[in-house]
Order: structure tokens, then sequence, then C-alpha cells
């Protein structure tokens, strides 16, 4: 078994990603987690990561063996929805004490987890190492293993301790959790050349039933999602899978291309953002399958749905066009998101005056400034200081960013919608984009922002030279 | 009298707790331009921030050293010293408060020891009051982290002073207190002519209000010349057991003397406050105080007719499961209680159990409950037993306003008395036919989730109402 040091020199590795490849020896080997700044950093750890990546798993049981503060102070924070299981919005952790820092929680780990099982019975366990106990030497993989043996149920081991780096470091070994110890343990009770697995969907608000119904209609099976609204038995056999896409940026492109390698399923990188993506994407899937033996009259179905829901969604979009013409967007997002969502705001009539590339690649910089002119505003990393003085400068009329920032919009007194990951309304697939549209809308000509941002009668008394009072009453 | 039990469970399902180092970063959100940061790994600090964005709906400072595998083993020195700097060219806050976490903790860091050699090294952060707290995340929980934050801030900027400024009085409220409940407090103290100081003061910091400017460090809250004149009060009134520990440091540093309340919810309660703030005065309690009681006297009257009888599950820290669970008490609800930390005011608790433990404890126990009270993770409890669930303390994230509930004072004694009683009295059975029939299958059958409880009362909660009226 590869350690873990190993195992993160080995997704830094990762050849599917192109924003490696680009980089020299040296600089691979450091990985794409940038070096923090102390003092000014912000973001999740891996074992956050992990969660986000693997929690979508709905009826297995998520086990975080640590101090209360990894999970007391997260669980049930993320949107990921469910059709059926509510195990996976249960918090279980092993909150070890001081005695346990001291003689080590092994014990306790393998304790939790026949308590867990004896109560809830699920599938299986996810157990997840943090850095406390990742310190003292507790050994996950070990305890995992001969639970497995013990109670005759899969306990996976997700090694990915929040101090070996961010987020993104952490969806990649949640990948390496599932490839190593899920994934091909299982067999489907049967196939269909429709087959596909869709990876790095975590079902956010539901997203991926924005989706789902016109994969229904073109009678593509998702096999497996990895991981929204999946079933541990789903995971666990989507190795016989005809065809993959792979969504979100590279969050989990070692699984997809791992799966590629190992079971020979072809995948593309794709995105339900946008309509553009979005007709691409099934596109894609419906060319993968007929390429892997599918009849070839799917694809001309799939034209047919594309050229349907297309009309659909620019019609309904066009009636926003007016009230949304010329509107200033400054649009603070990671990633590959960022492109995806400019086209379809520029479709609706608006300008966006500035887009974050933080996460982004090279390549994703080149379709943003295909999309928006070579003097798009790409803007590295932006401080919330900044972001303020372009709203209250009026320099945006809207934000649109993740819930963190939304202050800064709101404190400014500027419209803003939540388009990360804890956002309450599903943005996916054609309905999804309207949907989005729609709501910017709204949030523009809400009647609240003529409101708040109306001085009080006494403020303008004094900037008028102390003499409105009878000027308030005539109006 | 209660006895205190601990769960015997290897594993916490559903976590009542949070840990202490956020509770500690809470406290440094109530001192004025402040920055709080955690020493640990940067996922403790954003999971903080998360829980407190989602809580507070505000804007929330809060750093980290942002430790690495590597930087953990090596020791945080060079973490800690970049942390300083780069914060200090930065921001420069007046104040850097920093609390340790479970990591650097497991690895030994001397933190205090590191702050020094930095402070050599770097003459130029000389005017910015550094304050550490250790609090590692595997003991303790979040109102313990609040409270020895408290303590360092003290121990750290207060001095004593020869000078006495006759009206002033210091105030030191437990973690489970609100914006709204300072506000309060601040303005039934100053009805006596006194002028309070509290430490720390989230009601300027997080209280939801609109600043003129961007800031990155905290807005609002205790100032560093507050801090520093602590000792030129009269009094130091501390709020909620927890807060003993800071009293008597303060006592022992300024000679300031103290006086603690354990709660200020009930009637009673504060009667006792109000007793005191008006022999510290001097002054008579003012009428409009006056008038509150009769109102609470009142409300509680009223309200007592639903309440009584009634099996209440909360699940809070122990000052708040004090404060909250007496006043129930009061009010002829019989409790299940379940804690996350050791206090003496358990014992005291009006029920025969105390358990510290989690929210699965609490939904076993109190399955037959009429009412659930506890922060907002109890609303998967709520939904499966159909429970109807107040929100109290934090995180309240699926609900507005949480920082402007008010619960002490008269005031929000009575507000409570009334969400209480409201609650029960939406809950109340209408009598059908069937109601009084003596056949057991037919009662059963007619009570859609017997999870209320109320069945057997029924009969008699159906005439209150009307008992009511004809008095009022
Ligand atoms: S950084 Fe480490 S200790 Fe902190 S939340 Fe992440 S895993 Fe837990």
């Amino acid at each position: 078994m590869a350690s873990l040091s190993e195992k993160v020199q080995d997704v830094f590795n990762e050849p599917g990603c192109e924003k490696n490849q680009s980089k020299g020896d040296k600089e691979r080997k450091k990985g794409c987690t940038k070096q923090l700044t102390p003092g000014a950093a912000a973001g999740g750890c891996a074992f956050d990561g992990a969660k986000i990546a693997l929690q979508p798993i709905t009826d297995v049981a998520h086990l975080v063996h640590g101090p209360i503060a990894c999970e007391g102070n997260s669980w049930d924070n993320r949107g990921a929805k469910s059709s059926g299981s509510r195990l996976y919005r249960t918090g279980f952790t092993t909150d070890i004490n001081e005695l346990d820092v001291v003689y080590g929680g092994e014990k306790r780990l393998f304790k939790s987890i026949k308590e867990v099982i004896a109560k809830y019975d699920p599938p299986a366990v996810f157990v997840y190492q943090t850095c406390v106990t990742a310190l003292i030497g507790d050994d996950i993989e070990a305890v995992c293993k001969k639970a497995t043996e013990k109670f005759g149920k899969p306990i996976i081991p997700v090694n990915a301790p929040g101090f070996v780096g961010a987020k993104n470091l952490g969806n990649k070994l949640a990948g390496e959790a599932l490839l190593e110890h899920v994934i091909g343990t299982e067999e489907p009770e049967f196939t269909t050349p429709y087959d596909i697995n869709i990876i790095g969907e975590y079902n956010l608000a539901g997203e991926l039933w924005q989706v789902k119904p016109l994969l229904d209609e073109l009678g593509i099976r998702i096999l497996a999602c990895i991981s929204g609204d999946a079933k541990y038995h789903e995971v666990a056999s989507s190795h016989r899978a005809k065809a993959a896409m792979m969504v979100c940026s590279k969050a989990m492109i070692n699984v997809a291309r791992k799966m590629e390698e190992r079971y020979g399923i072809p995948f593309f990188e794709g995105s339900f953002y946008g309509i553009g993506d979005m007709s691409d994407s099934l596109r894609q899937i419906a060319k993968l399958l007929m390429q892997q033996g599918a009849p070839g009259e799917l694809l001309a179905r799939t034209e047919q749905v594309i050229a349907r829901e297309e009309k659909k969604a620019w019609d309904a979009i066009n009636q926003y066009r007016t009230r949304l013409q010329g509107k200033r967007v400054l649009l603070i997002t990671g990633g590959v998101k960022s492109w995806s969502v400019v086209s379809a705001l520029q479709e609706g009539g608006m300008e966006v005056v500035g887009t974050s590339v933080k996460k982004s690649t090279e390549e994703d910089k080149e379709k943003i400034k295909e999309i928006m002119g070579e003097d798009a505003h790409m803007i590295d990393d932006m401080r919330p200081r900044d972001m303020y003085a372009m709203l209250k400068e009026a320099k945006a009329d809207i934000m649109l960013s993740g819930g963190r920032s939304q202050f800064v919009a709101l404190k400014a007194k500027m419209p803003w919608l939540d388009i990360n990951q804890e956002r309450h309304h599903a943005y996916a697939g054609y309905v999804g984009m309207v949907e989005l549209v729609k709501r910017i809308e709204q949030a523009l000509y809400h009647p609240v922002w003529q409101q708040v941002r109306k001085p009080a009668p006494w403020e303008t008394a004094i900037e008028n030279g102390g003499n409105s009072t009878s000027e308030a009453a005539a109006a | 009298m209660a006895t205190v039990v601990t769960n015997h469970k290897s594993c916490a399902v559903n976590p009542l707790k949070m840990s202490q180092p956020i509770g500690a970063a809470l406290a440094f959100m109530g001192l004025g331009n402040c920055l709080p940061t955690l020493h640990g790994s940067q996922g403790c600090t954003s999971f903080g921030l998360v829980l407190f964005v989602r809580h507070f709906r505000e804007m929330i400072p809060m750093q980290t050293t942002a430790m690495s595998e590597v930087t953990t083993i090596l020791g945080g020195l060079d973490n800690i010293e970049q942390t300083i700097v780069n914060i200090w060219n930065r921001n420069q806050p007046e104040i850097l408060g920093i609390a340790s976490t479970g990591l650097t903790e497991t690895k030994g860091d001397d933190v205090e020891a590191y702050i020094k050699l930095v402070r050599q090294k770097h003459p130029e952060i000389d005017g910015m009051t550094i304050i550490y707290v250790s609090t590692p995340d595997y003991v303790g929980a979040f109102q313990d982290g609040w409270a020895k934050a408290v303590v360092r801030i003290i121990q750290e900027t207060a001095t004593s002073c020869t000078i006495k400024q006759p009206t002033r009085v210091n105030v030191l409220p437990g973690a489970y207190l609100t914006a709204g409940d300072l506000t309060e407090i601040r303005d039934i103290i100053e009805m006596f002519g006194l002028n309070p100081v509290f430490l720390p003061d989230i009601s300027g910091s997080l209280d939801g209000h609109i600043p003129e400017n961007f800031t990155p460090t905290t807005l609002g809250g205790t100032s560093i010349e507050q801090l520093r004149t602590m000792g030129s009060a009269r009094s130091t009134i501390a709020i909620g057991e927890q807060m003993r520990d800071a009293a008597m440091e303060m006592e022992k540093i300024t000679s300031v003397p103290f006086q603690l309340f354990d709660r200020l919810t009930g009637l009673e309660a504060n009667d006792l406050f109000l007793q005191y703030l008006s022999e510290l005065s001097g002054k008579p309690v003012p009428m409009k105080l006056r008038r509150q009681r009769s109102q609470l006297q009142d409300a509680m009257l009223d309200a007592h007719f639903f309440t009584g009888g009634k099996k209440v599950a909360i699940g809070a820290e122990p000052d708040m499961l004090w404060s909250i669970g007496s006043f129930l008490s009061e009010m002829g609800c019989e409790l299940v209680a379940v804690t996350t930390t050791q206090s003496p005011l358990l014992e005291k608790l009006p029920v025969e159990e105390v358990l510290i433990g989690d929210l699965e404890d609490l939904e076993t126990r109190g399955a037959d409950c009429d009412l659930l009270m506890t922060h907002s993770h109890g609303r998967q409890m709520s939904e499966r037993l159909n429970m109807p669930f107040i929100r109290i303390g934090i995180p309240t994230f699926d609900r507005l306003g949480a920082a402007h509930k008010v619960m002490v004072g008269y005031r929000g004694t009575r507000d409570l008395a009334f969400e209480l009683a409201n609650i029960f009295f939406s809950h109340e059975h209408e009598a059908t036919p069937e109601s009084w029939v003596q056949n057991d299958q037919t009662s059963a059958s007619t009570c859609a989730s017997e999870s209320c409880g109320s069945c057997s009362s029924q009969p008699i909660q159906n005439e209150q109402p009307v008992v009511q009226v004809a008095f009022s």
C-alpha cells in the first residue's frame, strides 16, 4: 500500500492535468497546492476537500476520526441533495480526548466503527483521517482493514488529513480512496450500452436533477455519479460504465483517468453550466457512447433534444434581455465555471466587467479572453477591500460570488447572487441557466435597493444645509 | 439536584459540541480592531469562518497560521513569525488574538516563547498587542475556549488604576449571550446612571449593522483603551458561571470586586440583578423596569397554562442550559438535558440527570418531548420526530436574526415565555368525539403522533384558555 506522501506525489504528477504537464519537474513536485501565506490565507483543508467529494454518497456512514473541531464545527453544512437515504447527513466523529492523544486513538476508532454498524447498519463506512490523529500516528488504514475483516463490510479509509494541503488535494485523495477500495468491488445487476459515469458532480442544490431528465429521455443511464446522490453500490460497480464525463474543473481527474486506464472507460471533460457547454456535454456523451458501441442513431436524437432545449432556453433568456442590457457583472468564482457562466451572462445582454481567475488554468484564461475579448478584466486574487471599492464606486451593478464574500456586496448595498457551493438554487443545465438569468434580474430590480440606499432624512438635511424638512414634506 | 453523567459511547453522533479554538476566536471578535487567528492548519479557520458567517450573516475576520505537515513537525515558530509580520503589514490591527488548535498543541508549540522571539526581532510590531490563548480542540468545548480567551485578554491588558470612575462597571458576558442580549443588558445598567463596558463586546461588532467602511479587522468591540482602564471601574459584573475565572482574574489584577450572576433569564434572576444595580448606584429601580417586571409577571401567568407539565428536550452548553433550563422549570416544564462540557452548575439543574453527550443522545432520551431547544443542528431530529423546535445558540444557520434574539432581562424573559406558550398553544390537540373514549385502541389511533405526549393532559388543557379569558 502506498504511503500517504507517495500518494500525494502521485496525484501531483497527474498526467491528465494540462496545467501540471506544463510545469517543470521541480515545480510539479511541489504540486498544485500553492504555498500558503501564514496570516493571509483562506480556504479549506484536504480533509474538507475529501469530505466534499465523498459525503454526497448518501447511504454510507461518514465517520471522522479526530478531535471535535473537524466534524463538530462543520457537519451537515453542505448542500448535496439525496433522493433516498439521509444517513450521509448524520455527523459521526470519534471526538478524541486528551487520553487518546497520549495513548493513541485507534481503539476508539475501531469501537466507533462497531457502534456505527450496530446502530445504523450502512452498506459501508468511510473513515476520514484528520491532522491530530495523523500526527500521533493512528494508522487508519490498518484499523479499517481489521474492521472490514471483523464486520464483513467495506470500511474505507480516506487518508487526507487537513495539513497535507488544500481542498483540491483532498478531492483527489478522496478519489484515490475510491479507486483503491471501492470502484470495481461490486457488479451492477445489469448493464446497457448507454451506461455512463459522471465524475466530480456533487448534486449541490439538486443540480444533477436538472440534467438527469434529459439523459433519461435519451435513454442514457447514469450508472454512477461520483458522488452526487450516489449509493455505495453504484460507485462500487461503476467500473462497468461505457463512458464517463468529468465535471468541475480538475477536482477528480485522477478518478477519470485511472478508470480509463484500468477499465478502458473513455472520458471527456465537460460542464453542465452554460447553454453551449450543456449542449457540448450531451453531444460528447452521445459520441463517446457510440464510439463504445451504442447504436448510431443516438447522436441524431441527442441533436434533436439539444435543438429543442436550446431554443426553449434562449427564448426564455431573451425575455429578460431588455431589462438586463448593459448591466455590469463582477464574477468572482473559481475555475472552469467562470467562462461557462460568462457566455450565458453575455447572451442575457450583460457585460462582465471582471472575473476572477484564481483557480483557473492557462487554458481557462485563454477561453475567457476568447469570450470576453483581449482586454478581459481578469482578477487573480482580489482582496475584499478592492471588491468593495469596485461595487461602491458603481463600476459593477451586481456581484456573483461564493457565500464568503457576499457581505462585501451587501455592505456596499449592491445586489449579490450566490453561485458557489452552499447556494440554495440550482443553476445546471438549460433550465438552470434560465434560472440564473432570472435570479439576476430579480436581484437587480429588487425594490429593497431603493429603500436601503436612501439616506435618512436628517442626513440629507445636513448635506443640503439643514433645510430639508419642508422639502421632505412637500415631496 | 442532578447527577452528571457522560455517555459511554466511542463515537459521537450528531455533535452538539463545537471546539475551544473557535470559542476563543469569537471572544477575540468582541475586541475592537482585532484580528482573531488560529494557530493551526488552514482548515480549522475555514470551518470556523463558515460557521460564523452562516450564523451571523456578517463578514468574519479570522486568520490562520497555515501550518502544514512539515511545519508542524519542525515547530510553528516560522509560521507564527510570518503570520504576525504579514498581518501587521497588511492590516495593522491593534490587537492580534491567537488561539492554538489540537494540531499545534499535540506538537507542543511554545507559542508564548515564539511571540517573545518575534517581538525581539521585529520592533516594528511594538504597537500591536498580541494575546495568545491555549485551546486544544480535544479538551473542553466552545464556551471553555471563550472563557479562557477572556482570562488571557484580562491578563494581557488590565492593570490596576488609582483613579476610579464612579459610574463605570465592567461586564464580562458569557459566550451564549447574543448581541441583542448585550444591548438589553447595557440599556438596563445605563438606566441606573452607570456606564458599562463589556468585555468582550460582540454587540458592536456582530450585531448586523451596515458600516460605512469595509475593514478586514473587527468593527466595534471593546477598544484597547477600554481594556487598559478596566481597573478604574467600581465593580465587575460577570454573567454566566463560565466567566468566574475571568472575574477573579480581573479582581486579582485590578482589585475591582466582582459580582457573578449565573443567569439573567427569569423573574427572580433579574430581581437579584436589579437589586444589585440599585445598591451599586444608590438609585431606586426605575419605573420603566418596574413596569417591565409586572409585564413579565403577567406574561408568566398567561403562559403557565400552556407550559405546565410540558416536556422539553434541551441541548446546550452548560451556561445556556442553566439559563434557559432553569426558566423552563420555573414555568412548570420537565427537562431532558444534554450538554457539552463540565460545569459546577450542572448538578444544580432541576432534573434528575444531565448528560454530557451529543444530539443522538438527546434524540433517544427526548423522543417523547413536546419541544426541542438546541442549535440549528437539531433540525434533523425535529423533522424525524415531528417535534416543534426553537433554535437557541450557535450555530443558528437556518433562521435569520439569531444575533438579535433577546432572552435576558424582564423583557427578554417575557418574550421567551410567550414564544414557549405559543408553540404549545399552536400544537394543542383539538378535541374529537373519540378523545375521551376509554378504549385503548381508539385513543391511540386518534393521535397521529403520540410523541407530543400531551394526550393525557388534553382535557384539562382545553379548558384553560376559557379560564384565561375570564380573568383578562
Ligand atoms: S485542518 Fe486538520 S484539524 Fe483543522 S479541520 Fe482540517 S483536518 Fe481538522
